[in-house]
């Protein structure tokens, strides 16, 4: 998206210094998806599309629910399509709307090498900035959810701004105003659990014991929350990560590697300096001239 | 030659060698410098040398290629006098007096002393492991070739192995620096008689034996050159 000033940054990739954070009184925000109230009827979809003037490539019909059949640079929400029988024999359809879940702790923007292409608002909504993008794709390898899609025509990474424009002005993401059922709601993070506790209790009082809220501790808590009725088992919903963590790899390259690597490189680069400066270059002498002359003559005239 | 090359010298690398040597030096500074702006913060702003990030990001890789291409010509044209000998485990027994200036009791060396094939094999292992975990994570040919999980591993190993061939190069710099001669060695490529018999004696007296003036011996009459 774009770069809006009239929010602070509080995460800004590949920078070592403190961002911009003079407004202290921003409420973080949160959009909380009910999949126990989505028909599948994909207006969130349209909506998306319709408000970032997305219009991705028609497709091939792949013979699922799903459509397109997956996220790609034009498509930044997505309706997935489980169908579950339950221990009583029962089908239960799953609808789950995919899309970027705005991480406290953002996966991609650890991994993002690129300064400022991606940053997290005060609000906590994690948007990409295009212009900044390098399109190297450490963000697709960054995310745990397997979310950004890097574009082959302009080598831009891209994903759900959770309408970080309209959230600017005090508007709700577009997804959130067409949804017919009430399945998506928008408000402070804080109203969204108050919210979300309503929603579990009623479906617990429903049968669906394992009712539950889908924010994981382990990035943070997202800014983009599931009410599931198998909050037990997430991975039900169309591979919704059970433990989402940014993957230890990406840890020990940018947690370990890269402050030692600094250290390494720096220590080998003073470490000559101070040896050349100390012990001085190694020459050849006169002397070893004269021997090596020498050599040759014997040479010649043996 | 050249005009004030002295009638006696050594020719330590030949022009095709030293073409060779400097493409691979070239590619070699290319990728570090935009290899490095991937990698920390601190070196994000040398992207402007390659034209901004994406410019960056989109050449880097086939700078890779050519160093790939380049380095393969050194191997061939060096693999053979790289390999260990027993005094180069002496070598590296004694290198700490060698590092405080004391020459006396190293081992009389050939071509190449144990450091500089310590960088060739160093180069010659790590360069392949970047080649391959370089295609792994280009995006724009390879982003969807493997899963995301390998990917995760192949910048760690990319990373962690690009740190390496950086640590080898600087060793390898600083020596050019540090043992005078060696430079002008691969930009002029000869060096003296003396330079040759005080650093690298084995192989000034295999030259001296056949008549050659470097910087391979002349093949004898029936057996081989060491």
């Amino acid at each position: 998206m774009a770069d809006l000033q009239s929010q602070n940054y509080i995460r800004r990739s590949a920078t070592t210094m403190t961002p911009p954070t003079t407004r202290s009184n921003v409420e973080e925000v949160a959009k909380l998806i009910d999949v126990s109230r989505c028909i599948g009827c994909k207006a969130c979809q349209s909506a998306c599309m319709e408000w970032n003037d997305l219009r991705p490539e028609m497709e091939e019909f792949q013979g699922a629910y799903e459509n397109p059949h997956d996220l790609n640079p034009g498509v930044w929400t997505l309706m997935r399509f489980t169908e579950y029988e339950n221990d009583s024999g029962d089908l239960e359809w799953l609808i789950r709307k995919d899309g970027c879940m705005h991480c406290e702790d953002p996966g991609c923007l650890k991994a993002c090498p690129a300064p400022g292409a991606i940053v997290q608002y005060a609000n906590g909504i994690v948007d990409f900035i295009s212009d900044a993008c390098i399109g190297c794709g450490y963000c697709i390898k960054g995310c745990p959810f397997n979310i950004p899609r890097v574009s082959e025509k302009d080598h831009k990474s891209y994903k759900c701004t959770l309408c970080s424009d309209r959230v600017a002005v005090g508007l709700e993401p577009a997804c959130v105003k067409t949804c017919p059922t009430g399945a998506i709601m928008f408000g402070t993070k804080a109203e969204m659990k108050d919210w979300a506790e309503e929603r579990i209790d009623e479906l617990k009082s429903r049968g669906f014991e394992h009712a539950g809220l889908y924010d994981p501790a382990e990035v943070g808590g997202t800014h983009v929350m599931y009410v599931l009725h198998h909050a037990d088992k997430p991975s039900l919903y169309a591979g919704l990560p059970d433990n989402p963590r940014i993957s230890p790899i990406i840890g020990l390259w940018k947690n370990v590697l890269k402050p030692v690597a600094l250290a390494g490189i720096a220590f080998a680069a003073v470490g000559a300096f101070v040896h050349g400066i100390l012990a001085g270059p190694m020459e050849v002498g006169e002397e070893d001239e004269a021997k090596a002359r020498e050599e040759i003559e014997r040479r010649k005239t043996s | 030659m050249s005009a004030n090359r002295p009638k006696d010298a050594i020719t330590r690398n030949g022009p095709l060698t030293r073409l060779n040597h400097w493409l691979t030096g070239l590619c070699f500074v290319l990728l570090m410098l935009s290899g490095l702006a991937m990698f920390h913060p601190y070196f994000s702003w040398l992207s402007f040398l390659f034209g901004g990030g994406q410019w960056m990001r989109a050449v880097h890789p086939w700078f890779g290629i050519a160093l790939v291409a380049s380095f393969f010509g050194l191997f061939v044209q060096f693999w053979r006098c790289n390999l260990w000998k027993r005094e180069d485990t002496e070598w590296v027994k004694n290198v700490d007096k060698l590092l405080k200036g004391q020459e006396e009791g190293m081992p009389e060396i050939g071509r190449f002393n144990a450091g500089q094939k310590g960088v060739f094999w160093g180069m010659a292992l790590l360069i392949p492991v970047l080649f391959v975990s370089g295609l792994l994570i280009w995006e724009y040919y390879f982003g969807h070739a493997t899963t995301i999980p390998v990917q995760r591993i192949a910048l760690l190993i990319h990373s962690a192995a690009a740190i390496g061939v950086i640590l080898i190069w600087i060793v390898h710099v600083y020596a050019a620096i540090w043992v005078k001669g060696s430079m002008r060695a691969m930009i002029r490529g000869w060096v003296t008689p003396g330079w040759a018999r005080h650093h690298h004696p084995k192989w000034f007296r295999a030259l001296v034996e056949t008549g050659s003036s470097g910087p391979t011996p002349n093949p004898k009459p029936g057996n081989r050159a060491p």
